[in-house]
C-alpha cells in the first residue's frame, strides 16, 4: 500500500523541525498535524504529545523530520535530522524535504524492523497530500461518521477512510492552542501559530448567553405555564383552539424558543445547527413582521384597510346573491328542477342575508380588531399571516356552509342513488360480511324503489349544479389560505443559517472531499491537493430542515377527486371512519 | 506519460480519451467531447425564433416575441449549466480512492470522490440503449449497513451513458442480460472480489 503522507499548507513555509501527527496503520496514512522547531527537548515534546493525547484521546506521536532548505543552508542538518530517528522511534521513520526551488519536494519513508532486503532500511513508496488544516478543522463531514465514540470518549477513534483524518485534526484541537508569542517549552507550527483566531465579540456573547438564556427560560416557563391553564381547556374553547391556526402557530413559536433558550449545551453539532436554523428562523420572521408593522403604521393604512374590509365582503355576498338568483332562473340554459330549485335558492339567499346582516353588526370593530391583529406582526409575520388565514376563514365562513350543505344533500343522493341502483339490479349491501349479495324483491319493493330512483335520477342535477358552484368557491378560499400555510410553513422550515454558512463558508458543510494533483515530476513523490468538496445546496436543506407543524396534504389528487365525486366533506374535517351503505 | 485515443459514443459523436500516468499509483482518465458547435446553435435559435414569428403573425401579440427571446436565453444557459458535460474526468489514487469530475460547458464542476473503501466492485454492465446493446463502467458501492449488499451503482462516465444512469437504478439490476445478472448475482453471493476477467475467462465452469 502507498504511504499516504497528509501535509498542512500551513506548514509548508515553517523552518525545519519535527513532524508531529498521527499514524493510521490500516490505511498506512500519516496525518501531520504541526512541525516542532528547533531547539527543543526531546522528553518536553512528549510530555506536550501526552496532554494532548489525554484532551482528545488520539494518539499523537513524532513521525518523522521536516527540512526546509533554503538559499546557501548548512548541509550538516540533514545528517542531524537523520539521527533524530533514534531518539524518537517510529516506524516508518518520515523525512520529508523540501527542496529552494519551492516546487520541489521529495519524501522518504524508512521503515527498520521489517526484514530489509540485503541489510539496507526498507523504503515505502509515498504520496503527499497537502490539506488546509483550518478548513478540515472547521469542517462537518456529511453524513457525520463517528460522533457517538467521540462523547463515549474511546481511546481510538472508529472512523474510517479520510473521515478519521478529519476526525484526527479535530481532536487534536490542544494541540493548535499555542501561537509562536506564547512561552511554551515547545515551539509549534501550525495554522494558528501567526496568532490564535478569536473574537471579543463572540466571548462576550458567550459570557452574556449564559444569564440571559436562564432568565428568558424562566419568562417562558410562566409562558407556558399560563397557556397550561385549566381555564383555556374547557369545552368550547378547546375546540376553538384547536381550529385556530394562530394557536398552533404561538404554540410552536414558543416551542422554537424554548429550544433556543434551553440552557441545556447543544450535545452534537447537528444539534447546535438546528438552534442557530431556528434562532435565524425567529429572528428573520420577527424582522419581517416589524418591517410589516412599520409599514402598516407609517401612513396610517390601517384606517383605510378597515373601511375598505367591509365594502369588499358586502360585494362578495352581493356577487353571491346574483350567483344564487343567476341559478335559481336557468343557468347556463340548463332546465332545472324548478321547485327544489327555489327552495334551494331561498334557503342559501336567507343563509346569506344573515350572514350580511353580521358583517354590518361588525363593522365597527373591525378598525379596532384590525389594529391589534396589526400590533400581534411583532411576535413575526408568521403569526401576523395566521391571523389574516384565520379573517379570511372567518369571513368566509357563509361560503363554507353553502359548501356543507350542498356536499351533504349531494352526498345523501348520491349514497341514495347507489343504494337503489343496486336494488334495481337485485342486489343489497350486507352489512354483516361488508359485501354485495344478491337478494330477491318483493313486487312492492321494486316498485317504490324504481319510483324513488327515478326521483333522485332526475332530482340529481339541481342539486350538483349547486353543489359544483360552491365546492368551486371553497376550493378557491382552501387554495388561499393552503398558500399562506405553505409560506408560513417556509418560514418555519427553512434552514436559513445553514444556507447562510453553505453562501459564504462552504468549507464549514462537507459533503466530502476532492483531490487536484499538483504539477509532477518523474521520480519524486506524488503530490496532491486535498480540497473540501462543499454540501449542494439541496442536501443542506433536506439534512437540516426543521420540523414544522404543518397539516401536510394527507390525501392525493386521485383521492381528492374521489371525494369531490362523492361529495364527501374535504378540509378542515377529519375523516372518519369509512362510512358503510 | 500522456496518450491520446479516440472513440464514438453512442450517437455516433466522436469522444477523445486521454490516459494520463502520474505516478504507478495515480492515473487519470479524461474524456473531452466536442464543444458546442456554432452551427447547432444558430440552428436552434433560428428554429425558435422563426416559429414565434410565425406565431406572432397569426395572433399579432408582440409577448411572443420576447417569450422567445426569454425560452432561448434561459434554455441556452440552462443547457449549457445542466446537460452539456464538456469532459469528463476519472481520477483513480491508489489506496484512497477514485475521483469523478463532470466539467459542464458553462464552467461548472461536480465533483464525487468515493473512498477505496467504499467501493464493493467495478463491473461493466450490459443495456440495451434503443435498438442495440450497449457496455459500460459503473461502480458499485458498498452499503454501510448490510455488508453483502450494494447501496448504489454509480455509472462512471456519464458522457456516453447520460439517459442510461437514469434508467439502471439498483432495483432494475435485474433486467440485464441474462449473462450480466449471473455474474453480478455470483459477485454477491460468494463475495469474491476478483476482477471480472477471472469470471470472463472461465464461465464454463460457473454455469
Amino acid at each position: 500500500m502507498v504511504l499516504k503522507a497528509f501535509f498542512p499548507t500551513c506548514c509548508a513555509s515553517a523552518d525545519s523541525g519535527l513532524l508531529v501527527g498521527r499514524w493510521v496503520p490500516e490505511q498506512s496514512s500519516a496525518v501531520v498535524l504541526a512541525v516542532v522547531h528547533f531547539p527543543f527537548i526531546p522528553l518536553q515534546v512528549k510530555e506536550l504529545l501526552a496532554q494532548v493525547h489525554q484532551a482528545g484521546r488520539v494518539e499523537l506521536a513524532v513521525l518523522g523530520t521536516w527540512c526546509h532548505r533554503r538559499q546557501g543552508a548548512e548541509e550538516s542538518l540533514g545528517h542531524f535530522l537523520e539521527g533524530l530517528g533514534t531518539i524518537f522511534s517510529h516506524e516508518p521513520w518520515l523525512q520529508l524535504c523540501r527542496e529552494p526551488g519551492s516546487k520541489l519536494w521529495s519524501c522518504k519513508a524508512t521503515r527498520r524492523q521489517v526484514p530489509p532486503r540485503r541489510g539496507a532500511p526498507y523504503e515505502d513508496q509515498v504520496m503527499l497530500v497537502f490539506y488546509d488544516q483550518r478548513k478540515v478543522l472547521l469542517s462537518q463531514l456529511h453524513p457525520p461518521a463517528a460522533l457517538p465514540d467521540r462523547q463515549a470518549g474511546d481511546a481510538a477513534p472508529s472512523a474510517g477512510g479520510l473521515a478519521a483524518v478529519f476526525d484526527t485534526v479535530a481532536r487534536s484541537e490542544a494541540l493548535f492552542r499555542s501561537d509562536r508569542f506564547d512561552d511554551g517549552p515547545v515551539r509549534l507550527s501550525h495554522w494558528q501559530s501567526e496568532g490564535v483566531e478569536a473574537s471579543i465579540l463572540v466571548e462576550l456573547a458567550k459570557r452574556a448567553s449564559g444569564p440571559v438564556c436562564v432568565l428568558l427560560t424562566c419568562l417562558l416557563s410562566l409562558v407556558s405555564a399560563a397557556s397550561a391553564c385549566r381555564l383555556f381547556k374547557l369545552w368550547p374553547l378547546s375546540l376553538v383552539w384547536s381550529k385556530l391556526s394562530v394557536c398552533e402557530q404561538l404554540r410552536h413559536r414558543l416551542e422554537q424558543l424554548t429550544l433556543i433558550f434551553s440552557t441545556q449545551k447543544a450535545e452534537n453539532p447537528t444539534q447546535l445547527m438546528r438552534k442557530a436554523n431556528v434562532l435565524v428562523s425567529v429572528l428573520l420572521d420577527v424582522a419581517l413582521g416589524l418591517a410589516l408593522l412599520s409599514w402598516l403604521r407609517g401612513k396610517d393604512r390601517i384606517g383605510p384597510l378597515a373601511e375598505a374590509l367591509v365594502p369588499v365582503a358586502d360585494h362578495v355576498a352581493e356577487e353571491l346573491q346574483h350567483l344564487l338568483q343567476w341559478l335559481m332562473g336557468a343557468p347556463a340554459g340548463l332546465k332545472m328542477n324548478r321547485a327544489l330549485d327555489q327552495v334551494l335558492g331561498r334557503f342559501f339567499l336567507y343563509h346569506l342575508h344573515l350572514w350580511i346582516s353580521y358583517i354590518h353588526l361588525m363593522s365597527p370593530f373591525i378598525e379596532r380588531i384590525l389594529w391589534h391583529v396589526g400590533l400581534s406582526a411583532c411576535l413575526g409575520l408568521t403569526v401576523a399571516l395566521s391571523i389574516l388565514s384565520d379573517i379570511i376563514a372567518l369571513l368566509t365562513f357563509h361560503i363554507y356552509c353553502f359548501y356543507v350543505y350542498g356536499a351533504r344533500l349531494y352526498c345523501l343522493k348520491i349514497c341514495g342513488l347507489s343504494s337503489l341502483w343496486r336494488l334495481f339490479r337485485g342486489k343489497k349491501w350486507n352489512v354483516l360480511r361488508q359485501r354485495v349479495d344478491s337478494c330477491s324483491y318483493d313486487l312492492d319493493q321494486l316498485f317504490i324503489g324504481t319510483l324513488l330512483f327515478t326521483i333522485l335520477v332526475f332530482l340529481l342535477p339541481t342539486t350538483a349544479l349547486y353543489y359544483l358552484v360552491f365546492t368551486l368557491l371553497r376550493l378557491l378560499v382552501v387554495a388561499v389560505q393552503g398558500l399562506m400555510h405553505l409560506l408560513v410553513d417556509l418560514i418555519n422550515s427553512l434552514p436559513l443559517y445553514s444556507l447562510g454558512l453553505r453562501l459564504c463558508r462552504p468549507y464549514r458543510l462537507a459533503a466530502g472531499v476532492k483531490f487536484r494533483v499538483l504539477e509532477h515530476e518523474a521520480g519524486r513523490p506524488l503530490r496532491l491537493l486535498m480540497q473540501i468538496n462543499p454540501l449542494p445546496y439541496g442536501r443542506v436543506v433536506h439534512t437540516y430542515r426543521l420540523p414544522s407543524y404543518g397539516c401536510h396534504p394527507t390525501h392525493s389528487w386521485g383521492s381528492l377527486c374521489r371525494k369531490l365525486f362523492f361529495g364527501e366533506l374535504i378540509y378542515p374535517w377529519r375523516q372518519r371512519g369509512d362510512k358503510q351503505d | 506519460m500522456e496518450d491520446e485515443r479516440s472513440f464514438s459514443d453512442i450517437c455516433g459523436g466522436r469522444l477523445a480519451l486521454q490516459r494520463r500516468y502520474y505516478s504507478p499509483s495515480c492515473r487519470e482518465f479524461c474524456l473531452s467531447c466536442p464543444r458546442l458547435s456554432l452551427r447547432s446553435l444558430t440552428a436552434v435559435t433560428c428554429a425558435v425564433w422563426l416559429a414565434a414569428y410565425g406565431l406572432f403573425t397569426l395572433c399579432e401579440n408582440s409577448m411572443i416575441l420576447s417569450a422567445a427571446i426569454f425560452i432561448t436565453l434561459l434554455g441556452l444557459l440552462g443547457y449549457l449549466h445542466f446537460v452539456k458535460i464538456d469532459q469528463e474526468t476519472l481520477l483513480i489514487i491508489d489506496s484512497l480512492g477514485i475521483q469523478m469530475t463532470s466539467s459542464y460547458a458553462s464552467g461548472k464542476e461536480s465533483t464525487t470522490f468515493i473512498e477505496m473503501g467504499k467501493v464493493k466492485d467495478v463491473v461493466i454492465n450490459e443495456a440495451i440503449y434503443m435498438q442495440k446493446v450497449i457496455y459500460y463502467l459503473c461502480i458499485l458501492l458498498e452499503d454501510p449497513v448490510e455488508p453483502h449488499g450494494i447501496s448504489q451503482v454509480v455509472p462512471v462516465f456519464q458522457v456516453s451513458t447520460e439517459q442510461l444512469s437514469k434508467v439502471f437504478s439498483p432495483k432494475k439490476i435485474c433486467y440485464l442480460s441474462p449473462f450480466s445478472a449471473f455474474l453480478l448475482l455470483l459477485r454477491f453471493s460468494r463475495n469474491v472480489n476478483s476482477s471480472c476477467q477471472d469470471y470472463l475467462r472461465t464461465p464454463d465452469s460457473y454455469f
